[in-house]
């Protein structure tokens, strides 16, 4: 954690395959039992081609995407997601990041753009606020 | 909160709007009186969480997730904060009674469901975290209706967004923020076992009735001048090379090129696809080997493999019990 994050730093992208099971394992353990992320007929019947990722999941995947790059000891201070083009089944959703500010402190805090891209589109837009702090005295790593 | 003095209310909501499809702008703007006047009212009043934060749901989460971080794992182990939603969920069971819904919430969404908008996509989430949750935290929550937007045109349906916001608290201390916006809308396309969508009727008078007549006996016939003999199609009440207005018929050996052709994308129009999705389809201008020229479909290839100069035979396709029509299928390749 000793290194220093600079506005402008790109996060190395993170391909997600969009499976069926990831899709309906998301929504489950995020409580979400609407139809439309278990049921492709119900899906279909409202207009949807296929079961899509809820919301959550993709909350949880963009915040995933930022502590694997950030490490343990950083900590998600806010997620502003705003969705658009659904992940269906058999899609891969890319995401990048980029460092869009970093403010100096008790801890550090950094705020990163983060975009989602499948095959049609972009999936969803996010900025993220997170905080990192340094070497840490206690807690380390085990 | 009692739902007695909700269910009074709610039975105009409920009451079918037969006169939707006429006054579509009249019902927006009542609708939409209606719904603005939810707008901070509580959406959920004391809600609890159905379940303390839990090292389970946190590892169900992680797998879910492929999240392997360390942080939410062990005895000092913290949930994920993206998460947040998740303990406020009401679950395969719903919001039953002491865990948060209001009757306010409910009462508009049975508005929405009453018009059509039955359908629900979420579309935004703002989350801020002021607290890390832990195993053992209580969850108690609670949301407002912060707005209703005017009524909206997407992809998917009409609809209006509604935006609601939660505060999270675990052990009585503010743990979290949750701002949700959801797309509640009429779905774009109708059920497929409620009626296939039909190709719309050709208009038959006097002038073209012996096309259609030709059309139901397989024979696509071209009208010819009895003057000057030129080849007319469409078929028109007079020549267009003489002005003359007397007539026999030719029929079409069947046999043309693809002369020209475009491909459908946008709006989707099921009836016209193949696949019956709605998907892009080609139409062609279709050069007759008599040399005259007829608008129809290519059949046979996907919309992007028609091209110019592409051979086509006649064939005649019945879109529905009602309706035959000519149309061409790509003959190169067999």
């Amino acid at each position: 954690m000793t290194r220093a994050y600079r506005v402008g730093d790109e996060l190395p992208p993170l391909d997600i395959p969009v499976t069926r099971t990831l899709i309906v394992a998301g929504a489950i353990a995020s409580r979400d039992y609407q139809d439309v992320h278990h049921d492709a007929e119900l899906a279909r019947e409202k207009g949807s081609p296929d079961i899509f990722m809820n919301i959550l999941t993709t909350n949880g995947l963009v915040g995933r995407y930022l502590t694997d790059h950030f490490g343990p000891t950083a900590v998600l201070r806010k997620v502003a997601i705003r969705l658009g083009a659904p992940n269906y089944p058999g899609d891969v959703m890319r995401l990048t990041g980029r460092i869009t500010e970093v403010a100096a402190g008790e801890p550090a805090e950094a705020v990163v753009q983060v975009t989602g891209d499948n095959g049609i589109g972009r999936h969803v837009t996010g900025t993220v606020t997170i905080a990192l702090p340094g070497p840490s005295p206690k807690r380390s790593g085990t | 909160m009692s739902g007695a003095g909700a269910e009074g209310r709610r039975t105009g909501a409920d009451a079918p709007r037969p006169g939707a499809e006429t006054s579509e702008n009249a019902e927006r703007d009542e609708l939409y009186a209606q719904l603005r006047a939810y707008e901070g009212r509580a959406a959920a009043t004391a809600g609890r969480g159905k379940d303390p934060v839990n090292e389970p749901m946190i590892r169900h989460w992680c797998e879910a997730m492929g999240d392997t971080s360390p942080a939410y794992r062990g005895p000092d182990a913290v949930a994920p904060p993206t998460m947040l939603q998740a303990w406020t969920m009401g679950g395969l069971s719903g919001h039953t009674d002491g865990t948060g819904r209001s009757a306010a919430y409910d009462e508009m969404f049975a508005l929405l469901d009453g018009a059509g908008y039955t359908s629900v996509v979420a579309t935004d989430c703002e989350q801020e975290y002021p607290r890390p949750l832990r195993p053992g935290d209580r969850i108690t929550f609670g949301t407002v209706i912060e707005s209703v937007s005017p009524r909206k045109t997407t992809k998917l349906g009409t609809g209006y967004f509604v935006t609601t916001r939660t505060d999270v608290h675990a052990d009585g201390e503010r743990a979290g923020t949750h701002r949700f916006r959801i797309l509640k809308y009429r779905p774009a396309q109708r059920n497929k076992d409620a009626e296939p969508a039909r190709r719309p009727r050709p208009v038959i008078n006097r002038d073209n009735a012996g096309f259609w007549a030709g059309v139901a006996e397989h024979r696509l016939l071209i009208q010819r001048c009895t003057d000057c003999a030129t080849l007319r199609l469409p078929w028109l009440p007079g020549c267009n090379a003489c002005g003359g207005a007397e007539w026999d018929t030719v029929e079409a050996c069947g046999e043309g090129t693809v002369f020209s052709h475009v491909v459908m994308h946008h709006p989707s129009f099921p009836a016209f696809a193949p696949d019956g999705e709605g998907g892009p389809y080609a139409v062609a201008l279709v050069e007759l080997a008599e040399g005259v020229r007829i608008v129809s479909n290519v059949i046979g290839v996907p919309y992007d493999k028609v091209r110019v100069g592409m051979p086509v035979q006649l064939e005649f396709l019945r879109t529905d019990p009602d309706l035959e029509l000519p149309v061409f299928r790509a003959s190169e390749g067999g």
